[in-house]
């Protein structure tokens, strides 16, 4: 029945050259998704091949590492277990640093809220006089390069006393956190309306209530986006913590990573597999709050 | 007359009144008490991370002696192109392929998205564990990346660090490789934020594919591309991981950039004011780069 009634429309409906531009169109349709094609293939080879070589390497038996081979023959999991029981001198702290690590993302995360957000609610909604220098401030520090302030943050650290503290680290990585966090707060409370809290004030809230029952509720999103910035910022950061912790105790996990490189025994599988354990907290913080992070990201990407 | 000298008498008090107003804005009494607490933990932080470590680095590299000494090194010298060609390749080529990306993201279709979710993994594993896995990827003798080409083509490709060139080109591509999804994302929602009127209206008047881009969508990217690759250069400048875990400036100190020098001679050569001296002959290039952008921000800031 279908079949019959396309075959008798053909005709009818479509003119001559028509039916060749469709056509042209077609094929060409045709070549750009064979195109996006290999271009997906491309990107897709491209992103995984050095994390396929981390989890390769992982997977290898300790002697296995210096060989030939793109699959590894004997897969085991015995680099893990050795990284969770602590079972190698290298990671004799392995749940200690860990925890450090822990101690600071979480640190970073509840100050750079805390700062961020209390400056720039004092800068756009209560405006402040000479906020903008404050804001000023925050956006020259947020372009200054990170690695350019390590040497003489390095000596100040030891002059306060906080040498092989976590705190140093806290401090440094804060300090870099809150411009941005600043930035994206001031951006993302344009939206809210200055009349609810002109309202408030009429009512007799004060600046206290206000921030806290009126300004953070609303700025939940930006407060989500900005955490997760925060944590991954001091989840990823190298340097600043392997100048300030030299000792194995007051070490993070990506210091003591770093020290697998001076060892003559390279036990390469072990010190992937750390990568891994370590890895996989900042990937499942990304992917779960990738909507809300994207979102407020480029709020500050985008619109400034 | 004494009613006029009761205005003098009272004029002085309301000057007096006003200056304070101006001071403290339009705020009450305890509402400008709050406002300052709220901005003062920032302000205290920019003092003691920001301004000390700032001035301290500039008094530590403020020894005129110091310049000879540092740009009469080779090693300085090299260092200085390296940079440069990081910067004018690596950061460049990212921003266009991340612009072009971007554009391949916003086809429709299921696979598309869950490519972007692979895509983005780069960005979302630490940086560490990522650049050693580069690192032993890239080793003549028993790297991934020869092995591969020895398994595939039949291959033996060169001993990629141990040669200057190979060495920063590889630093270049890993460059690409980290930052590419960051920047796509950005562009994407840049993409996206374009009303689709605006696409429609000029698929209506004929500009499709190329066209359309050139004359549509680039243009109203422009200043968010222009944003972007202002910010990651800042950003590139100072990045440190990169250099140091994939080459560690080897071979023979031939592929250092500025950042991964400074740290050298500071720490391993215990020369601090050296180490800042290197980072410090950045700021030419980076002063205009910083002044250029902080406009850029705020301009589009009012823009929102």
């Amino acid at each position: 029945m279908s079949t019959i009634t396309v075959d008798a429309a053909l005709p009818s409906t479509a003119a001559r050259p028509g039916e060749r531009m469709r056509r042209v169109a077609r094929r060409r349709r045709y070549l750009i998704n064979v195109g996006a094609a290999v271009l997906s293939a491309v990107m897709l080879v491209w992103t995984i091949l050095p994390l396929y070589n981390i989890v390769m390497v992982s997977l290898q038996p300790h002697g296995d590492v210096f060989t030939d081979q793109v699959f590894p023959h004997n897969p085991t999991l015995d680099g893990f277990w050795v990284v969770i029981t602590q079972g190698y001198w290298y990671l004799e702290y392995f749940w200690h640093q860990f925890g450090n690590s822990l101690y600071v993302g979480a640190a970073v995360t509840l100050l750079t809220l805390l700062i961020g957000s209390l400056a720039s609610f004092s800068i756009t909604r209560m405006r402040v006089r000479n906020g903008w220098l404050v804001s000023n401030a925050a956006l020259m520090t947020y372009v200054i390069p990170q690695s350019f302030l390590a040497i003489p943050f390095y000596r100040i650290m030891q002059n306060y006393g906080l040498a092989n503290n976590l705190w140093s680290v806290i401090a440094a990585m804060v300090t870099f956190a809150t411009p941005y966090s600043i930035f994206i707060f001031s951006q993302y409370g344009r939206g809210i309306p200055l009349e609810l809290d002109e309202s408030a004030r009429i009512d007799g809230a004060s600046p206290l209530q206000i921030y806290f029952k009126i300004y953070l509720p609303l700025m939940a999103p930006a407060l989500v986006a900005i955490g997760t910035y925060a944590l991954l910022l001091a989840w990823n950061e190298y340097l600043y913590q392997f100048l300030l912790l030299s000792n194995k105790r007051s070490m993070t996990v990506p210091v003591a990573l770093a020290q697998f490189l001076n060892s003559d025994e390279a036990p390469w599988n072990l010190m992937m597999a750390t990568a891994i354990v370590y890895a996989i907290l900042p990937i499942t913080i990304y992917y779960v709050v990738r909507r809300r992070m994207t979102a407020g990201l480029t709020m500050g990407g985008v619109k400034g | 007359m004494t009613t006029a000298s009761a205005i003098e008498f009272a004029a002085p008090p309301v000057r007096r009144q006003s200056l304070w107003r101006s001071l403290r804005g339009e705020l009450k009494g305890s509402e400008y008490t709050w406002a300052l607490a709220f901005v003062v933990p920032y302000v205290g932080v920019f003092l003691a991370f920001v301004v000390y470590p700032a001035v301290y680095g500039l008094w530590l590299g403020s020894e005129p002696s110091l310049y000879p000494e540092i740009f009469s090194d080779p090693i300085y010298q090299s260092t200085v192109v390296n940079t440069l060609l990081f910067i004018g390749i690596g950061v460049n080529l990212k921003m266009f392929i991340a612009l072009l990306l971007s554009g391949f993201f916003m086809r429709p279709g299921w696979w598309v998205k869950v490519l972007l979710m692979i895509f983005i993994l780069p960005w979302a594993v630490p940086a560490l564990p990522s650049f050693i896995s580069i690192h032993w990827m890239l080793n003549g003798e028993w790297g991934l990346l020869n092995n591969l080409l020895y398994a595939m083509f039949n291959i033996d490709g060169p001993s990629w660090l141990n040669e200057r060139w190979t060495a920063l080109g590889s630093v270049i591509v890993s460059h690409i490789w980290k930052w590419t999804p960051f920047w796509t994302v950005i562009l994407l929602a840049g993409r996206m934020a374009i009303p689709t009127e605006i696409n429609d209206a000029a698929k209506v008047d004929g500009a499709t594919g190329v066209r359309s881009f050139i004359y549509v969508s680039f243009p109203l990217l422009a200043n968010l591309y222009l944003i972007c690759t202002l910010l990651s250069t800042i950003f590139t400048l100072g990045d440190f991981n990169e250099v140091y875990f994939i080459t560690g400036g080897g071979p023979a100190n031939s592929t250092h950039v500025l950042a991964t020098l400074g740290v050298r001679n500071a720490f391993d050569l215990a020369q601090p004011r050296l180490g800042v001296a290197a980072v410090m002959s950045a700021l030419p290039l980076m002063i205009p780069l910083v002044i250029i952008l902080m406009r850029k921000l705020k301009t589009s800031e009012v823009q929102l």
